[in-house]
């Protein structure tokens, strides 16, 4: 329990010479909810796309339980990943199967199984994400929501240790979404997978979120550690303040990278205490 | 010592906080039932991790015949080590049917973490797929006829639109991109001179060679220059030029145009009021239909050049008058009729390839199955045009 699952050092994240991110330093602890926040495009998922193995850091160490992930050959990188279980941002559902056939590819790749009890398995996953009633419908079938729900049943086929969720709530009702965040507790408390999530959605963040990292935009880096919560209550840096409260940032502390105020004060931190009304 | 990642390292389902790391397989999941009175009891032993090995016997059989007095289901899971979904998706069935039967489900003896997550899931029957019915054979004779000639309708209709459009773009009234259309006829024509030099080069000295081979039985070797040059000409150099734009150019407007529909390009394009046959179709039919003719006058020339190296290299005669030949057999009529036969290639590969495009489905599979589609269509089309023309300009007496 001591040592994290998961541990970044040093990381590293550029397309060519243009720089995501750089010394982002943070652990996950087995068994957690490790929320990863920030301004749109400031790189969180390919954060995770570093962690995965779909993308090489430009510099750093991903370890996951002590051992170097990167600097391990592709077939040990490879024995690692199937204990991971991804959930993509666009759901990422492969368009020639059905939903069923979806969630039981990887138990079909990877396990001794036979098909009946495959079967039940992926009618248990597909039930607790809500879903059971579309199992032979096909992704281009779907909504957006429901591609999401199928594709967090597949993430979750082969019961993997850790799982990575980028944006799950999006596009989900709130209904949907509240559960959702029930089902990811569930997940923390009854199987003991830790969860890693990208997530912009607040009452999500602050209700479930054990711990987390904030990164930023303008400055490329981690500027804030925590859960959600903690974070809202205790820091002083305005970014995050401005991203826990939901509200706007003054022109020039703005951390967004598509033009919405984009003036680079060489990373000052104005210590401005947003005010609350009344 | 930090633990290497195997299957059955972590410790997700006990009632304690997972700590241990085991290592190594774990004991393969059973289940026992004992009866005591008005009480069955299933006993839970072993690891029950789906990944790790064959699931435990099915129950929906056993529990179907009713034993009598059979009130209620208990389970006794002292001896149950790690578990997942595995023994979720178990303890779902045996509640499912103790639901039909009438049974208690008591719960007391599972892990609670195992009861939170079956709370989540409800009882409702699985939905049952759809039945998909086999159509037999007179349907699918009768789909396809109708299919092909609803095709054929539209693709007139396609046709007739265009027409009128590209009058319109003429006078700059068209909703087409002026960029687009110089892409797509540098994709259309530039690009594709590579390979049309090398497949008419290569046709051309192939002609020659066997023809060399064959007319020196009758000592009318001479004569291969009228046969290479008449037989491009007429014939070889529009079909082969026009198989490979089909090839090429009619399967990435098929492929591109199907992969905007998936991704709801298309949609977006008709919700903004841009028409599609303006935008993708007009510049693409123009593009081929243009550098089609073009293509084909200048594979007649490698055509020409293949034979004549090969012609050089076999036969006693000179350069000169090897083309002079060539110059005096093939009169510049058959030029003109190839230069029309591929207006009407390249017309037809651009609006077929388009055509199912637009047709195609929205998966992966379908991008790969509309530009196959499109080259055999392709394909197909500019071989029976070619016999029409070639029925044509007989019954016309050329």
């Amino acid at each position: 329990m001591s040592e994290p699952i998961l541990e970044l050092q040093g990381i590293t994240l550029a397309f060519g010479p243009k720089v995501i991110q750089h010394d982002l330093d943070f652990r996950v602890r087995r068994g957690t909810i490790f929320a990863v926040m920030g301004g749109s495009g400031c790189g969180k998922s390919t954060v995770l796309k570093s962690i995965i193995g779909l993308l090489r850091p430009a510099a750093g160490r991903v370890l996951v339980e002590g051992e170097d992930y990167w600097a391990a050959d592709e077939t040990r990188r490879t024995a690692i990943g199937r204990r991971f279980g991804v959930l993509f941002q666009s759901s990422a559902l492969w368009s020639s199967l059905t939903v069923a056939e979806n969630v039981g590819l990887p138990l079909r790749m990877f396990t001794s199984l036979d098909d009946a009890a495959i079967n039940a398995l992926v009618r248990v996953k597909l039930a607790l994400v809500g879903m059971e009633q579309a199992a032979a419908a096909y992704p281009s079938e779907l909504s957006g929501g429901m591609r999401k729900r199928a594709g967090l049943a597949r993430a979750l086929a082969l019961d993997p240790d850790v799982l990575f969720f980028d944006e799950p709530s999006a596009g989900l009702d709130p209904v949907t979404s509240r559960r959702l965040d029930d089902l990811i507790l569930q997940l923390r408390d009854g199987f003991g997978q830790t969860i890693v999530l990208v997530s912009h959605e607040l009452p999500s963040l602050f209700s479930i979120a054990d711990d987390g990292v904030f990164l930023d935009a303008r400055t490329h880096t981690a500027i804030a550690h925590g859960s959600p919560s903690a974070l809202r209550d205790t820091s002083t840096n305005p970014v995050v303040q401005a991203f826990m409260r939901r509200e706007r940032l003054d022109q020039e502390q703005s951390s967004g990278s598509e033009g919405f105020g984009t003036q680079d004060f060489g990373g000052q931190d104005f210590g401005i205490q947003n005010t609350e009304a009344g | 010592m930090p633990s290497t990642l195997n299957p059955g390292t972590f410790n997700p389902g006990t009632s304690e906080s997972a700590t241990s790391l085991q290592t190594g397989p774990g004991d393969s999941a059973e289940w026992h039932l004992r009866h005591e009175g008005t009480r069955a009891t299933f006993q839970l032993q072993g690891d029950w991790i789906g990944r790790l090995g064959p699931a435990p016997g099915d129950v929906g059989e056993l529990l179907a015949c009713p034993v009598r007095g059979l009130t209620s289901i208990c389970f006794d899971t002292s001896r149950l080590g790690r578990w997942d979904s595995l023994l979720i998706a178990f303890l779902w069935q045996v509640r499912s049917i103790a639901g039909e039967k009438g049974l208690t489900f008591n719960e007391g003896g599972l892990p609670e973490a195992s009861r939170h997550l079956l709370s989540l899931l409800d009882d409702t029957p699985a939905a049952t797929a759809p039945i998909r019915k086999r159509p037999r054979w007179l349907a699918l004779i009768g789909n396809a006829a109708t299919g092909t000639l609803t095709e054929i309708g539209a693709l007139s209709i396609l046709l007739g639109q265009v027409s009128l459009r590209a009058g319109a773009a003429v006078m700059g009234r068209a909703k087409m991109r002026g960029v687009d259309l110089l892409d797509n006829l540098y994709d259309a024509g530039p690009a594709a001179l590579p390979i049309v030099t090398v497949v008419n080069f290569l046709v051309g000295a192939i002609l020659a060679f066997v023809g060399v081979v064959q007319l020196r039985r009758l000592a009318a070797e001479s004569f291969v220059a009228n046969l290479v040059g008449l037989a491009l000409a007429r014939e070889i150099a529009g079909v082969m030029t026009a198989i490979v734009m089909a090839g090429r150019t009619g399967g990435a407007y098929a492929a591109r145009i199907a992969t905007m529909q998936g991704n709801e390009e298309i949609d977006a394009l008709q919700a903004s009021g841009i028409p599609v046959e303006d935008y993708i179709v007009l510049p693409s039919v123009i593009a081929l239909t243009a550098t089609m003719p073009l293509l084909y006058l200048y594979g007649c020339a490698i055509g020409i050049l293949g034979g004549f190296t090969v012609a050089i290299a076999m036969m006693n005669v000179t350069p000169l008058a090897y083309l002079q030949q060539t110059r005096m057999a093939v009169p510049l009529g058959q030029f003109a009729f190839g230069f029309v036969k591929s207006l009407c290639f390249g017309t037809l590969i651009a609006l077929t390839s388009c055509r199912i495009g637009m047709q195609a489905g929205r998966s992966a599979a379908a991008v790969g199955r509309a530009a196959t589609s499109a080259v055999v269509v392709g394909i197909v089309g500019v071989i029976a045009l070619d016999a029409i023309f070639a029925v044509g300009a007989n019954a016309l007496g050329h």
